[in-house]
């Protein structure tokens, strides 16, 4: 009898010491403000609210644009970790597409596109907040175009990351040559999938039921 | 297989060689291999025989176990219901008949008053007329005496007359009123009177009502006590009515608790969180869980408490001013559960309109964000329903301890019905296995009928011989 009893207890105890793997969603959500691609950005706020809609308790969504450099905290539009009360989760939702609505109204092209600052600023981000599935989304042709003197040739550790090309519109150079366009989507899901990423392209975005 | 048929250049010669070889082995061992099968067959038919005997005294046990079971059960709903009757009875007299001596009392100052009245109206025998004694003197005068004096006297003696019987006439319709008003005053009492009886009649009948069904209810205790087969198969019926209500009338509770655990379970995220976990399932909803199922364990104790249902004979036992106090206590508790609940169905409509707000906004919808006007009826309606749900599951209990008792004799009944199966497949395999021993020794010797007719017809031989031999000699 002793022993079923400490048995049991012992089973208990390993139960509530096991570590459980949080169940919680982080999204990251790159949005490029280069040049014409600015025209866009009505579309990126459609896609941030239906980001919103999915979005539940103790969930971390972020959203920064791609400018000049990337890898900066300055260029984080709207950032929040959802609460854990319903109540609290629908103020933050509200709050977080007016702040998105009001960059979309306000944003200004910028000359360059740092798309791998954006990457690795999105994968900093969610490491830190630690959450159980880790998806970035990259609102972009794809085009980087980087200034002078910023290095970006390194590969990004993207192990256990979702990331998803959203809107990747075709160029008018896409169009002359479309070799070029299939060529930029195959070295970004060559550079994700190089370092254990999972690689998605959505242009269809009136089909977002999968996004999530 | 090529072996086999090799031992000779002529592989038909060979198999009629192995043939002959294997029917004759079999011939050899025929005995022995009846008897094997033979006792193999006997060996299963006993033990299947046995366990069967084994399961059916079991059966008779728990049958025995199951009557005993729904005897005292039956007992104890029959003293209840005696014990209800007599309270009633009890309380009849406490209340009826506790007043018999004011009721005596009652009619006997009615009856005096009547009496008197009576005495009062008996009429009263008219006083001799005056006139007589003058006639008398008027006979006694002399013939001599002055004819005119006479005459004046007799003139007098009608004018007497008539005033005497004026009088008369008076004085007799002044007593036949005063006795008319004296019968009148009766009429009351005799009223109050007939009353009285007629109530006393109507509770003298309700008590012989009651006895005839306390005498009834205790034909059936005696029925029981006796454990007639009668009273057994009456209890048994009633057992099974009693389970198949009580699982209907529980399975509407559950209903109820469900819908009670939907309008709490969303608004309770708010208090414990809406995503943290315990085990597979999420706080909250264990949360609401944990409400509703102190709800009905209140509802349990407040029903012992009441001594309408005996689930806890602990409580039942507890000194009248315990119970009264822990009567309040769980009713308190239970009432401010029931507010909770009402405040968190507000709370649940509030989160869904934020939500609703939330998610037309987030769709770029806001126009669907207006409420109805009327949209405060299904809020108001919402906390209703948690106000009043949780007083509602306390019911659960009664049908719950039928549920209980009764599921004690069903259970008894299934397993009584299941060992009796179990005996009878026991017996019948026994059986099979007796007869397919038989069958198996008859199959043997289907491949021996020429060893067999041969030996039959040696033994023929033998015996027509012995017994030429003996009529020879």
């Amino acid at each position: 009898m002793k022993h079923a009893i400490l048995t049991t207890l012992c089973v208990l105890l390993a139960a509530c010491g096991s570590e459980t793997k949080p169940r919680n969603t982080g999204v990251f959500m790159l949005v490029d403000t280069s040049g014409t691609y600015t025209e866009e950005l009505t579309k990126a706020e459609q896609i941030i609210r239906y980001t919103l809609s999915r979005l539940d308790a103790t969930d971390s969504f972020a959203v920064a644009r791609i400018d000049t450099g990337s890898f900066s905290e300055k260029d984080i539009v709207a950032k929040t970790s959802f609460d854990d009360r319903p109540s609290a989760v629908n103020r933050q939702k509200r709050l977080f597409a007016q702040q998105v609505n009001e960059f979309v109204t306000n944003a200004d092209p910028s000359p360059y596109t740092d798309i791998t600052g954006g990457l690795l600023q999105a994968v900093e981000f969610l490491n830190e907040k630690g959450t159980g599935k880790k998806t970035i989304l990259i609102f972009s042709d794809l085009k980087e175009d980087l200034e002078a003197g910023y290095i970006r040739d390194f590969d990004v550790e993207l192990g256990g990351f979702e990331v998803i090309a959203l809107n990747v519109t075709k160029l008018r150079s896409d169009n002359i040559d479309p070799r070029e366009y299939l060529a930029r989507l195959e070295e970004w899901q060559g550079r994700v999938e190089k370092t254990g990423g999972q690689w998605r392209v959505i242009n269809d975005l009136d089909g977002l039921e999968g996004l999530l | 297989m090529s072996f086999m048929l090799g031992i000779t250049p002529w592989p038909v010669a060979s198999a009629i060689l192995w043939i002959i070889l294997i029917v004759a082995a079999l011939y050899l061992i025929r005995s022995t291999a009846h008897k094997t099968i033979h006792a193999a067959a006997r060996g299963l038919h006993r033990s299947f025989k046995i366990a069967s005997k084994a399961v059916s005294r079991s059966e008779k046990r728990l049958a025995a176990r199951n009557r005993d079971v729904l005897l005292a059960a039956g007992r104890e709903a029959k003293e209840r219901i005696l014990e209800r009757e007599f309270d009633r009875i009890n309380e009849t007299v406490r209340k009826d008949l506790a007043n018999y001596s004011a009721l005596h009392r009652k009619l006997s100052e009615s009856i005096g008053r009547i009496e008197k009245d009576h005495q009062e109206a008996v009429d009263v025998p008219p006083d001799p007329p005056g006139w007589v004694k003058a006639v008398e003197a008027v006979a006694k005068m002399s013939a001599q005496e002055d004819r005119f004096s006479v005459g004046n006297i007799l003139s007098d003696i009608h004018k007497s007359l008539l005033r005497a019987h004026k009088e008369a006439m008076a004085a007799y319709h002044e007593a036949s009123a005063k006795r008319h008003k004296l019968l009148r005053h009766m009429r009351p009492d005799w009223r109050q009177i007939q009353q009285k009886l007629a109530a006393v009649g109507k509770s003298v009948d309700s008590l012989l009502d009651r006895s005839i069904t306390i005498d009834r209810l205790m034909q059936e205790y005696e029925d029981i006590v006796h454990g007639q087969d009668r009273a057994i198969s009456v209890l048994s019926s009633s057992s099974l009515v009693n389970f198949f209500v009580s699982a209907f009338v529980l399975c509407i509770a559950i209903g109820g608790a469900t819908i009670n655990f939907s309008l709490i379970a969303r608004p309770m995220a708010e208090m414990v969180g809406g995503t943290s976990l315990i085990g597979n399932f999420r706080t909250a909803d264990i949360a609401a869980l944990v409400i509703i199922l102190v709800e009905i364990s209140m509802g349990l104790f407040l029903m012992e408490s009441l001594r309408i249902t005996r689930l806890f004979p602990v409580i039942g036992a507890l000194p009248d001013k315990t119970r009264v106090r822990m009567i309040w206590i769980t009713f308190s508790i239970l009432f401010l559960l029931a507010s909770v609940e009402a405040g968190l169905a507000y709370m649940r409509e509030v989160l869904l309109h934020d939500e609703l707000a939330t998610s037309a906004l987030l769709r770029g919808d806001a126009g669907a964000t207006a409420t109805g006007e009327y949209m405060w009826i299904t809020t108001a309606a919402q906390m209703g329903m948690g106000f009043i749900l949780p007083f509602a599951l306390t019911f659960v209990a009664i049908p719950l301890e039928t549920f209980v008792h009764s599921l004690r004799t069903v259970i008894g009944l299934i397993a009584i019905s299941l060992m009796r199966a179990l005996s009878l497949m026991l017996r019948l395999l026994g059986n099979v296995f007796l007869y397919l021993g038989v069958l198996l020794k008859q199959v043997y010797d289907l491949p021996l009928f020429v060893p067999l007719w041969l030996e039959e017809r040696m033994t023929r031989g033998a015996e027509d011989d012995g017994l030429l031999g003996r009529v020879g000699q």
